[in-house]
C-alpha cells in the first residue's frame, strides 16, 4: 500500500507529467513527423534516384552496344566499297595497259604501217624507173624505126632514079657525068648506075599494089598472108614438044587430093580391138578390190565378233561422274536463294586471290 | 543565090547514074561550105529525094549522098534534126552494112557529125541501130574506116552514161583496147578519145575500161611523137583516176604516174593540162597516193608548169594540183615548200587579185584555196619566211599562225627568226586586238624576252 499511496501522491504530478509529456510529445510529434517524412522522402528519393541511375546505366549499355554494332556494320560497308573501288581501279589500269599496247600494235600494223608504206613507196620508185626505162626504149625504138623507114625510102628512090637514068652510065670512050676524069674516084651515083639493071618500060606500068604491101610489112599494118591454097599451074607456058600429056592434066593428077577408102580412113584398130579395149577399161573401172579370188561365205564363221563400245558396257548411268566431282542438284534445294547470315560474310574477301570476280553485286 | 538548088534538084533524078552522082557531089560541096547553103539544101526538099532511092543505088551514089548528109549535119543541131526527121538515119545504117569500105566510111562520118551535137540526136542514132554496125566497122582492116568509126563512137558516148553503156554493151571496149597498139597516130587519137568519153561517166564504166587491160599499154601512148595522142592518153588516164582511190591506186601501181610526169615534162601548152589534172586527182584521194606522187618526183614539173605557162587555166590547174599534193600532212607540205614554189603561188594570187577580169575569178579561188591548204600544214619555216614580206592579210593570218605553232618549241628556229628580220616584220603588222591574228602575234612575242621584242 505504500506503493499505492506513493503512486497516488505522485498521481497529480503524474498527471501533470503525463500531460506534460504528452504535450511535449505532441509538440514534438509534428516536428518528428515532419522529420520522419523528410527522412523518408529523402530516402525514397535516393532509392528512386538509385533506380534511375541503374536504369540509365543499363540504357546506356544497350545503346552503346547497339551503336557499336551499327557503326561496325557501316564500317564494313565502307571497307567493302573502298576495296571494290581499289580493285576496279587496278583492273582499269591493267585494262588500259593492255588496250594501249593492243591499239598501238593494231594501228602500227594495219592502219598506218610505216614500214609497209616505206616499202611501198620504194617499190613505186623502182617500178617508175622500170616504166621510164621501158618507155624510153620504146621511144628510141620508134625513132629508129622512123629513121630506118626514111633511109629505106630514100634508098629506094635513089635506086629507082638510077635505074631510070641508066643511060648516063659512062662508057669506054665517053665519061659519064658522074665519072668526071678530074675526080679521083667515080661518084657514088656512078657506082649505083653500074650496079643497077636498066628499067624496062613494061615494068613501069605495074604500079604499086605490091609496093603498098612492102611498106606495110615493117609496120605490120597487115600481117603477111602466106597462101596456103594450092599453087595454080602457070598459064601461057609453051607446051613441051613430044609425046607428053597436057600439062594441065598432069598437074591435076599430081595435085589431086587424096580420097581414101573407108577401110583406110577408119582407124587402125579394128572393131575387135576396140571392143577388147573397151572391156578392159570397163573392168578397170568396175574393179572394187584387188582380191580376185574371194573365199567362200563360210570363211567368216569362225571369226570372233567385236562389239562396239556402246554394246560392250552395261546399261545405266556411270557412277564415275557423281562421286568424284561436285554436282549441283537444284531440285533438292530447300529454298531458291542462298541462306542469309545476319551479317553477310564479305564475299570479296573470300575471293581474294582468285581469278574471277563477281563484279557488280556489291555496289 | 542564083537558084542553083532548084537546078540541081531534078538532076538527082536523072537517068544517067554519073549525073546523079555528080549532082549529089556538087550539093555536098555547097552545103559543106556554108551554114546558109546547108539550110537552103534542107529547105529545098532535097534530102527526102536523096534518101528515098538510096538502097538500090551503086556505091558512088551512096558515098556522095552520105557526103551531102554529113555536110548538112555538121553545122548545127537544128539541121541535124532535120536530117533525122526525113528518115536519113535508117538509110545511113543501111549504108553501114554495105560491102564497100568507102561507103561505110562516108556513112559513119555522117552519123558521127549528127551525133556530135547533143544527146537527143545521139539517142536517135542509137535507136536506129547504128552502134553494133559501128563496132563491126572498127574491126575492118582499112585504117580510115577504123578512124571514123572510132570517132563516131566517141561522139555518141560523150553525152550521157546511158549512151556510153549502150556502146559498151555492143562490145566496143575490147576492140578499142586492141587498137591502142596500132601504129597509126590519128587512129590512136580517136581510140583514146573514145575510151576516155566512155570512162568519164561513172565508176563502173571506168572499171570496165580498165578491165580491158589497157594498162600498161596506154603508157606507151604517152611517149608517142604525136602531141594529140599524148593529150588524149593523158585525158583517158585522168578520166579513170578521178573516180575512186582504188582506180588511182591501180594507175600508180602500173607506173602511170611516172609516165604522166615525163609526158608533162616533154610537152608545152594545152597538151599538158590533162596530165596536170591526173596528178591532182591522184594526190587528192589519199595521203599515201599523194606521197607516191611526191616520191615519183612529181613536184618539179608542176612548178615548171606554174612558172613557164602563160595560159591562165593551165596555171590554175597546176596550182590546184600542188594544193592537192601538199594539203595532207606537214610532210607533204614540206615537200611542196622545199621546191620553192610558195612565192610563185603567192605572186600569182596577188597578181590575179589585182586584175578584175571575170575569167580570173576561178583561178583566184583555186590559187587561194591551194595556198591556204598548203600553208595550214606547212611547218618548214625557211620557206615561210619570204612570204612574210608581201602577203595580203588573209594569207598573212595563216603564215603567222604557223609561226606561232612552231616557234614556241624550237629554239634554233627562234634564233633564225630574229636574225632574218622576221620578228621585226611581225611587229610591223597591225591587227585588231582580240582577232586571231593578234593572238598569234602575242604567242610569238611571248617566246622572246622583252628587250628583243621592243
Amino acid at each position: 500500500m505504500a506503493a499505492l499511496a506513493r503512486l497516488q501522491a505522485r498521481l497529480s504530478g503524474l498527471r501533470e507529467e503525463y500531460f506534460r509529456r504528452n504535450r511535449s510529445i505532441d509538440e514534438d510529434r509534428k516536428i518528428e513527423y515532419k522529420a520522419a517524412v523528410k527522412i523518408q522522402s529523402w530516402f525514397r528519393g535516393c532509392r528512386v534516384r538509385a533506380y534511375l541511375r541503374y536504369l540509365t546505366k543499363m540504357v546506356i549499355f544497350i545503346q552503346k552496344w547497339w551503336r557499336g554494332y551499327r557503326s561496325r556494320r557501316y564500317f564494313r560497308k565502307m571497307v567493302e566499297t573502298a576495296y571494290f573501288i581499289m580493285k576496279m581501279n587496278f583492273y582499269n589500269e591493267m585494262a588500259v595497259r593492255i588496250q594501249k599496247r593492243w591499239r598501238g600494235y593494231y594501228v602500227r600494223k594495219y592502219i598506218h604501217n610505216y614500214y609497209a608504206l616505206k616499202k611501198y613507196l620504194e617499190a613505186i620508185s623502182v617500178n617508175n624507173d622500170i616504166v621510164r626505162n621501158e618507155l624510153q626504149k620504146y621511144a628510141e625504138m620508134k625513132e629508129n624505126e622512123e629513121k630506118r623507114k626514111d633511109l629505106e625510102k630514100k634508098d629506094k628512090e635513089k635506086r629507082y632514079q638510077a635505074r631510070k637514068m641508066h643511060y648516063l652510065l659512062s662508057t669506054e670512050q665517053i665519061a659519064g657525068i658522074y665519072n668526071s676524069p678530074f675526080r679521083k674516084s667515080p661518084d657514088p651515083m656512078e657506082l649505083l648506075l653500074r650496079k643497077s639493071k636498066p628499067l624496062s618500060h613494061r615494068r613501069q606500068q605495074t604500079k604499086s599494089p605490091f609496093a603498098y604491101e612492102l611498106c606495110d610489112w615493117p609496120t605490120c599494118r597487115r600481117p603477111p598472108t602466106f597462101s596456103t591454097a594450092q599453087p595454080l599451074p602457070p598459064i601461057g607456058r609453051q607446051k613441051p614438044q613430044g609425046p607428053f600429056r597436057d600439062s594441065a592434066e598432069v598437074l591435076r593428077q599430081r595435085y589431086k587430093p587424096l580420097e581414101p577408102t573407108l577401110r583406110v580412113a577408119a582407124s587402125i584398130s579394128s572393131p575387135l580391138e576396140k571392143a577388147r579395149e573397151e572391156m578392159k577399161r570397163e573392168g578397170w573401172r568396175n574393179c572394187i578390190h584387188d582380191n580376185e579370188f574371194l573365199p567362200f561365205s563360210s570363211y567368216h564363221k569362225n571369226e570372233k565378233y567385236d562389239p562396239s563400245i556402246h554394246r560392250s558396257e552395261k546399261y545405266g548411268q556411270e557412277t564415275y561422274g557423281i562421286k568424284h566431282f561436285r554436282e549441283v542438284q537444284p531440285k533438292k534445294w530447300v529454298a531458291d536463294k542462298d541462306f542469309q547470315t545476319v551479317l553477310p560474310s564479305i564475299v570479296l574477301f573470300e575471293k581474294f586471290g582468285k581469278t574471277y570476280s563477281r563484279t557488280g553485286q556489291i555496289v | 543565090n542564083s537558084g542553083v538548088m532548084s537546078l540541081l534538084r531534078p538532076l538527082l533524078l536523072d537517068v544517067v547514074p554519073t549525073i546523079q552522082q555528080t549532082a549529089a557531089l556538087a550539093l555536098g560541096r555547097l552545103a559543106n561550105y556554108n551554114d546558109d547553103l546547108a539550110e537552103a539544101v534542107v529547105k529545098g526538099d532535097i534530102l527526102p529525094q536523096l534518101v528515098c532511092s538510096l538502097s538500090e543505088q551503086n556505091r558512088f551514089y551512096k558515098k556522095a549522098a552520105a557526103f551531102v548528109l554529113r555536110a548538112v549535119g555538121k553545122h548545127s543541131p537544128q539541121l541535124a534534126q532535120a536530117i533525122v526527121q526525113c528518115g536519113a538515119l535508117e538509110m545511113l545504117v543501111i549504108c553501114l552494112e554495105d560491102f564497100d569500105p568507102g561507103v561505110k566510111e562516108a556513112a559513119s562520118w555522117a552519123i558521127g557529125y549528127i551525133a556530135r551535137h547533143n544527146s537527143e540526136l545521139s539517142q536517135a542514132v542509137v535507136d536506129a541501130g547504128a552502134v553494133p554496125l559501128l563496132v563491126l566497122c572498127i574491126q575492118e582492116p582499112e585504117i580510115a574506116l577504123k578512124r571514123i568509126a572510132a570517132s563516131t563512137l566517141s561522139d555518141i558516148s560523150k553525152h550521157s552514161p546511158e549512151l556510153a553503156q549502150t556502146v559498151v554493151d555492143a562490145g566496143a571496149i575490147a576492140h578499142l583496147a586492141q587498137m591502142i597498139l596500132n601504129p597509126d597516130a590519128k587512129l590512136k587519137r580517136q581510140v583514146l578519145s573514145a575510151l576516155s568519153q566512155i570512162a568519164k561517166h561513172s565508176v563502173d564504166l571506168a572499171e570496165l575500161v580498165v578491165e580491158a587491160e589497157i594498162f600498161p599499154v596506154v603508157l606507151t601512148c604517152l611517149k608517142d611523137s604525136d602531141e594529140y595522142v599524148k593529150k588524149n592518153g593523158a585525158t583517158l588516164i585522168r578520166e579513170i583516176a578521178k573516180h575512186t582511190p582504188e582506180l588511182s591506186q591501180l594507175i600508180v601501181n602500173a607506173g602511170g604516174v611516172a609516165a604522166v610526169i615525163d609526158c608533162i615534162g616533154s610537152c608545152r601548152g594545152t597538151v599538158r593540162l590533162p596530165g596536170i589534172m591526173v596528178l591532182g586527182y591522184v594526190a587528192a584521194h589519199s595521203e599515201n597516193l599523194s606521197m607516191a606522187v611526191i616520191v615519183s618526183k612529181g613536184i618539179p614539173p608542176l612548178c615548171a608548169c606554174l612558172i613557164e605557162e602563160h595560159e591562165d587555166h593551165i596555171k590554175a590547174a597546176a596550182a590546184w594540183a600542188l594544193g592537192q599534193v601538199g594539203r595532207h600532212t606537214p610532210e607533204h607540205a614540206r615537200a611542196v615548200a622545199v621546191a620553192n614554189v610558195l612565192p610563185t603561188l603567192l605572186a600569182m594570187y596577188v597578181d590575179t587579185r589585182s586584175s578584175e577580169d571575170l575569167q580570173m575569178k576561178a583561178s583566184i579561188f583555186v590559187t587561194k584555196k591551194a595556198l591556204k591548204n598548203i600553208l595550214q600544214k606547212c611547218t618548214y619555216l625557211p620557206a615561210l619566211e619570204p612570204l612574210l614580206h608581201d602577203a595580203p592579210p588573209n594569207i598573212m593570218k595563216h603564215i603567222i599562225g604557223q609561226f606561232s605553232k612552231v616557234l614556241p618549241h624550237d629554239s634554233k628556229a627562234r634564233r633564225l627568226f630574229v636574225t632574218t628580220g622576221g620578228l621585226k616584220k611581225v611587229q610591223e603588222i597591225k591587227a585588231e586586238s582580240g582577232s586571231l591574228l593578234q593572238e598569234y602575234i602575242n604567242t610569238i612575242n611571248n617566246c622572246y624576252p622583252e628587250e628583243i621584242v621592243r
